[in-house]
């Protein structure tokens, strides 16, 4: 091991931003033909140690080498003309071009100064196919689902002859079979030379593929270990820095509801035969008070759709929605909240958050709206709420005038929660709440949910991962295809193999409630 | 392995016309449909003359149109390009007059476009400001030349323009202008290098998304400002069409024309977000409002605003179009 060289060497890193020591003297070294996982919460430091190194931002102190040159990029251009390539976690490729010039463009192969297109499209198809990748090079990019996309993108890197491939969270988004498949030319890569910075959330993928792990908390360097020695409960204590008996205590916090007495008394909120075409079909679940419903599924199996519906944010097409009872028409978002219903969408910074504006604005945002705009909230009741809020959901940095933007995911996420909270409403949807954020972060989502459902909100908790539905969840129901193909009642009986099997079969043999 | 999930070719309507070329078909429908209800209705429009004489007379429209496709390309805008018509052909005139040489004015008229075109670009990408705003602020300036150069119409007598104006270039029994053929020589470049140039790649990619064409390392602050100076040099061009045509520099000539042009641009199926549309379609949604103005002229009762209210109506549908075909691919 100490023969080899390594491809890049970061030493010392620190950057300062204004209030804020974002990294503090942190070392990364990386080995050609490894895949290395960069963990750490939200917060730690990872985004900015890429953005650091990629150039995106300069250095305060420190140095990076590249094979031993001291460089400094002065942005991800030159970083990727020097060997150094990103592949982000929101695809940064251009869905109106082809496939084939999304990979090529900035180097098309060129006859007489003009493009090339029939040896673009040779050599893209050429490309892909060693990548096991077999699609029409010459089809929009944007028409293809987000996990080819993503192996377009790393097919360009690839090609720029890239020998540090940072990918950023890449896997977020992808379903079992994508993650796989990703994986799978991560491995090939690795093996033909290249190294890979490989930053995600996801444990058992680190332990599926990362030779080594650097570990990052608070802008500091916790420290490198190889995988093959760093048991799964070490490196999660070691990127929150402190024993991990969180999770325990929640499981203990979610077994006071009863289900049977949750059921007692009218629906919250009822669905019957609710749908919409092209969307999903016709669907009846009943939401009681105090109650969390889980919805699995795949991606794309129709999970927002369901919420969307609830929350007016698409029009149904089809069957009847009853608030209390009540038959109700919720068109449009407004009539929701006034039903009070909340709705956390998944994607928090396009759908949710106003990057530009503070969190106490973001927080204030929904209230406000709520009261209508000529009654606005008083400055000190709006800072009483807020500082409330940061505190109750530890917001990080603590500070109600901070953009929002500036925050990091998790706490974007719990900006976005506090949002909704403070409109205290009977039924709170969330929508892949804790995705992309921190185990830290997640269970204290998870540890809220659990609280709320307590003090009598009801909860549509929708996530990919399945340990987390089963363990917040009351009941259970199960997205396949655009179609809710059953409900599972969560009592010591269910475990994530059934429901896994129900996602893949689309039916269950017995336990199932009738709808 | 479990490729074919992943493999699977996106889904496809029956017609298999890529969403991308509805716009544009539409557009060569509707023509289709114009002309053929003109030759029906009037015996003259049968004469291919007709077809000459909208190039011959919208050449300039079609130049600056070809400019202003770049720009619409790139998400972003231009609305000084009729003033700077106005100022090049106002220029010209003047210089002549004061008795410059005419390469000479040619020279000059043919820089002051694409300056201040670059100049606009360059406000647009260092400091980050929005075209429209921008580019307003060029056409108050353009137009404030043209009525500092002179108040009234300046007739222009110089041998090379008058000759360039009445040179009839004969196709058959028919005849062209050399204006029409410098128009048709402008789309003809234009396509070619929005096709097969790293340039014109680039001008997609910044209308597909600007942050990622940063990200993959093109580059966009250069392409931007090109974009505006090309569109400045197109609007100079069509300013020397428009000197030829008319013989003259008036001030307060191609007003609103930015309007026009623009209309022509979405008309021919070029997205107003950017990152989709063909200088082709440009050429054909001149065309299409130049056939309008020909249908109104042969029909001789109706009065010329009639020209407004259905470009009006077309523009509503096209735009509807767009949104819906953007829909579908969703």
């Amino acid at each position: 091991m100490s023969e080899r060289h390594p491809v890049l060497t970061m030493t010392a890193i620190s950057k300062i931003f204004p209030g804020v020591r974002a990294l503090d003297g942190v070392d990364l070294r990386l080995f050609p033909g490894e895949v290395h996982a960069l963990m750490g919460e939200n917060g730690a430091g990872k985004s900015t140690l890429i953005k650091v190194l990629t150039g995106v931002y300069g250095t305060d102190s420190g140095t990076i080498t590249l094979d031993g040159d001291e460089v400094s990029f002065s942005g991800p251009m030159q970083a990727t003309a020097a060997g150094v390539s990103t592949v982000y976690q929101e695809v940064n490729l251009l869905p109106n071009l082809s496939v084939a010039e999304n990979i090529y463009i900035g180097r098309e192969p060129r006859r007489l100064g003009a493009v090339n297109w029939r040896e673009m499209r040779r050599r893209a198809q050429e490309l892909l196919a060693r990548i096991d990748l077999h699609i029409d090079v010459s089809e929009l990019l944007g028409n293809y689902s987000l996990a080819v996309q993503q192996m377009v993108a790393i097919a360009r890197a690839v090609d720029i002859r890239a020998r540090v491939l940072i990918l950023d969270e890449p896997t977020s988004s992808l379903d079992a079979d994508e993650v796989a498949q990703l994986m799978r030319i991560m491995r090939q890569l690795r093996d033909d030379g290249i190294a890979i910075i490989f930053v995600t959330h996801f444990l058992d993928q680190v332990y599926a593929i990362a030779d080594r792990i650097t570990v990052l908390r608070n802008g500091r360097l916790v420290g490198e270990y190889l995988t093959s020695e760093l048991p799964q409960i070490a490196l999660v204590e070691k990127m929150i820095g402190k024993e991990l008996d969180a999770l325990e205590r929640l499981d203990e916090a979610t077994s006071g509801g009863d289900r049977a007495t949750l059921e007692q008394g009218t629906p919250l909120v009822a669905a019957d035969g609710l749908g919409r075409s092209g969307s999903v079909a016709p669907f009846s679940l009943t939401i009681h008070q105090g109650e969390v419903v889980g919805l699995a599924g795949l991606l794309g199996s129709g999970r927002t759709e369901v919420a969307r519906l609830f929350f007016g944010a698409d029009r149904a097409d089809a069957g009847r929605l009853a608030v209390d009872g009540a038959p109700v028409a919720i068109r449009n978002p407004v009539a929701a909240i006034d039903r009070d219903i909340a709705f956390c969408s998944e994607n928090r910074r396009t759908e949710g958050l106003v990057g530009e504006l503070s969190v106490r604005e973001n927080i204030i945002l929904a209230m406000q709206a709520a009261r209508g705009w000529l009654r606005p909230v008083p400055r000190r009741r709006q800072d009483e709420l807020v500082q409330h809020w940061i505190k109750a959901l530890s917001i990080r940095p603590a500070d109600p005038e901070m953009p929002v933007r500036n925050l990091s995911g998790g706490n974007q996420q719990k900006v976005l929660l506090a949002r909704w909270l403070i409109t205290e409403p009977r039924l709170l949807i969330l929508d892949e709440p804790t995705r992309g954020i921190d185990i830290g972060a997640k269970t204290e989502i998870q540890r809220l949910v659990a609280q709320l459902s307590d003090g009598g909100m009801a909860v549509l908790f929708i996530s990919a991962e399945l340990e987390e539905v089963l363990r917040l969840s009351h009941k259970v129901a199960v997205m396949r295809d655009r179609q809710l193909v059953t409900e599972l009642t969560n009592d010591d009986s269910l475990d994530a193999a059934r429901v896994m099997q129900v996602i893949a079969s689309g039916s269950s043999q017995e336990g199932s409630v009738p709808a | 392995m479990t490729t074919t999930p992943l493999a699977a070719r996106p889904g496809r309507a029956w017609w298999r016309v890529p969403p991308r070329h509805v716009p544009v078909l539409a557009t060569a429908a509707l023509l289709l449909v114009m002309y053929s209800i003109g030759v029906a209705q009037y015996q003259a429009f049968s004469n291919i003359q007709v077809v000459f004489n909208v190039f011959i007379d919208n050449g300039f429209l079609l130049v600056v149109a070809v400019g202003m496709t770049f720009v619409i390309l790139t998400g972003g805008i231009d609305l000084s390009v009729g003033s700077v018509v106005a100022m090049t052909a106002m220029v010209s005139a003047s210089l002549l007059g004061n008795g410059l040489h005419p390469a000479l004015v040619l020279v000059i008229a043919l820089l002051l476009g694409p300056i201040l075109g670059f100049a606009m670009g360059c406000v647009i990408h260092f400091f980050d400001i929005q075209p429209f705003i921008v580019t307003l602020a060029g056409m108050f300036f353009a137009r404030g030349v043209c009525t500092w150069i002179s108040t009234t119409s300046i007739p222009i007598t110089d041998g090379f323009w008058t000759s360039a104006a009445q040179h009839r270039i004969h196709l058959g029994e028919n005849f062209v202008s050399v204006g029409a053929l410098i128009a048709v020589a402008v789309v003809a470049v234009a396509a070619a290098v929005l096709a097969y140039t790293r340039l014109g790649r680039n001008v997609y990619a910044i209308g597909g998304n600007q942050q990622s064409a940063l990200l993959m390392g093109l580059p966009v602050g250069r392409t931007k400002i090109a974009v505006y100076t090309i569109s400045g040099l197109c609007s100079a061009i069509g300013g020397i069409l428009l000197s030829f045509y008319t013989l003259s520099g008036a001030p307060l000539i191609a007003v609103g024309m930015e309007l026009d042009v623009i209309a022509a641009v979405v008309i021919g199926g070029t997205l107003l977000t950017g990152g989709s549309g063909y200088v082709f379609g440009t050429l054909l949604g001149v065309l299409v409002l130049s056939i309008i103005q020909t249908l109104i002229t042969f029909d001789g009762t109706l009065n010329s605003w009639w020209t407004k209210i259905v470009i009006g109506g077309l523009l509503f549908v096209f735009i509807l179009l767009q949104r819906l075909v953007g829909i579908r691919t969703k």
